[in-house]
């Protein structure tokens, strides 16, 4: 069986995990840590959401969806994270410009991990603040060869249209290749 | 009279009690199955410990608790050179990247590390040098020996059951397929993270370990508490013979997926817009 991934990546409260949530098809949940009473585990304070789904195509192929972590301290794990992923998406929360430069270096960074394919998610594009998606474009210097797609991650087909831009992407960067 | 001999018949928790009641000021060496473990001790308080096969490098403990960036981390280690750990300590907090706590604390996790690890030890050689102490740039933080000989008693313990519960290291792991298995939101220390992001048929759990510089307790808790949470099973490594056994080492990647195919992604694009 084959798995593979890409990564949600994107500034604190962007909609990652929204993101993930409308479209994996498996479900939410805590865990409960059975082996909690060690005294060692001097970070369990610093425990963290991981947002993690996954989308089954066949018996043969499985795709899973990472989610970054909101906080800043936790920036070490992206490169992990992003070890052999398909491509990536940057979310952006479109209404709120004051996270445009932290989504700037959040792309940088990830282009600097591996030369995947991207696209830029244009969320929440039903706020009444919104950034027109070819304004983010503008504002984030976002080389004209890659998309910035609206997006509205509670509604599925939203989502996916997201994740088929994305899936484009890669297909012309593999025909790209080729030539 | 030297202090020497085999943890066979005067094992470690007897050890470090006789230290503990004696105050006693030096090096004890324990070797045992290719691992050299020193510690040093003053006054009976437990000072400093380092182990064979384990990065006790300032800079990595503090990237490993999530004190330092990676980057940070590498270009600290890149420049530090001769530097010794007291004055690298002390640059890295009058920078203001790391407060003295974190350090303090990284260090101690890691004499605690290294220490707890000697009460499995069923056999091994040690002798005992008197008033001998580390080296003097060496971070020293003083530990009380009776907490350390409590939670190393009841280490063992744990330690004997997840043995039991999970024998054998040399199998891989797989998310779980079952549709009621609940993998989202779920809260995760940086540890299981690490492990999380390894996980896959080919990758044995032993490697996941070296690769994220593990110790077998540590990983046998992460994936027992995985396991018991069912986000993951266990399965045979997939190609485990014809596989090189991968050093340990972060950058080294413990498996790179192959080259995906075009009909891969036409496959994903089919799913995606069929949901
Ligand atoms: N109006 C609107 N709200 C959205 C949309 N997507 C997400 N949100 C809301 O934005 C907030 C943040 O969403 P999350 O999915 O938690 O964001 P996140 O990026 O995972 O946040 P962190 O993990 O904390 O970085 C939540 O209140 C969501 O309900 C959208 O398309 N429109
Ligand atoms: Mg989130």
């Amino acid at each position: 069986m084959q798995t593979v991934k890409m990564v949600i990546t994107g500034p604190f409260n962007s909609g990652k995990t929204q993101f993930i949530r409308t479209i994996s098809e498996i479900d939410v949940v805590s865990t409960d840590r059975k082996i909690t009473s060690d005294s060692e585990r001097v970070k369990e304070e610093t425990t963290v959401a991981m947002d993690f789904g996954r989308i089954t195509v066949d018996e043969d192929l499985v795709l899973y969806l990472f989610g970054t972590p909101g906080q800043k301290r936790f920036d070490f794990m992206w490169e992990i994270l992003s070890e052999g992923m398909l491509g990536f998406i940057v979310l952006i929360d479109s209404s709120r410009p004051e996270t445009f430069r932290e989504a700037r270096r959040i792309l940088e960074i990830f282009r600097g991990y591996a030369p995947t394919p991207y696209v830029v998610a244009a969320n929440k594009q039903d706020l009444p603040d919104a950034w027109d998606p070819e304004d983010l474009r503008i504002a984030l210097k976002i080389d004209p060869k890659v998309k910035v797609v609206p997006c509205l991650a509670k509604d599925k087909e939203s989502v996916k249209s997201v994740l088929l831009e994305l899936l484009y992407a890669i297909l012309e960067e593999m025909d790209a290749e080729q030539k | 009279m030297a202090l020497k001999g085999n943890l066979r018949d005067f094992n470690t928790t007897q050890l470090l009690n006789l230290i503990n009641l004696a105050r006693k000021t030096g090096a004890l060496t324990i070797q045992s199955q290719g691992t050299d473990a020193k510690m040093y001790f003053k006054e009976g308080k437990l000072i400093h410990a380092t182990a064979s096969g384990q990065d006790g490098d300032l800079t990595h403990l503090l990237l490993k608790a999530g004190k330092l960036s990676e980057e940070q981390s590498k270009q600290i280690h890149a420049r530090a050179g001769e530097v010794s750990e007291k004055e690298l300590a002390l640059y890295l907090i009058n920078a203001g990247l790391v407060t003295q706590n974190d350090v303090v604390q990284s260090v101690k996790d890691q004499v605690l590390n290294v220490i707890y690890r000697l009460f499995t030890w069923e056999e091994g050689v040690f002798y005992f040098e008197p008033n001998q102490l580390p080296p003097a740039g060496q971070i020293t933080v003083p530990i009380d020996l009776e907490n350390v000989i409590m939670e190393g008693s009841r280490r063992v313990k744990e330690w004997e059951r997840l043995q039991e519960e999970l024998p054998n290291l040399d199998m891989a792991l797989k998310f779980t397929d079952r549709p009621s298995a609940k993998l989202r939101n779920v809260n995760l220390t940086v540890e299981e993270w690490r492990v999380i992001s390894f996980i896959n048929p080919r990758n044995t759990i032993r490697q996941i370990a070296q690769s994220n510089n593990m110790s077998e307790f540590q990983i046998r808790k992460i994936v027992y508490g995985m396991l018991q949470a069912g986000l993951v099973e266990l399965v045979r490594p997939e190609g485990a013979e014809a596989r090189p056994l991968i050093p340990p080492g972060r950058e080294q990647p413990v498996e790179r997926p192959p080259a995906v195919k075009r009909s891969v992604i036409n496959r994903l694009i089919d799913r995606i817009r069929r949901l």
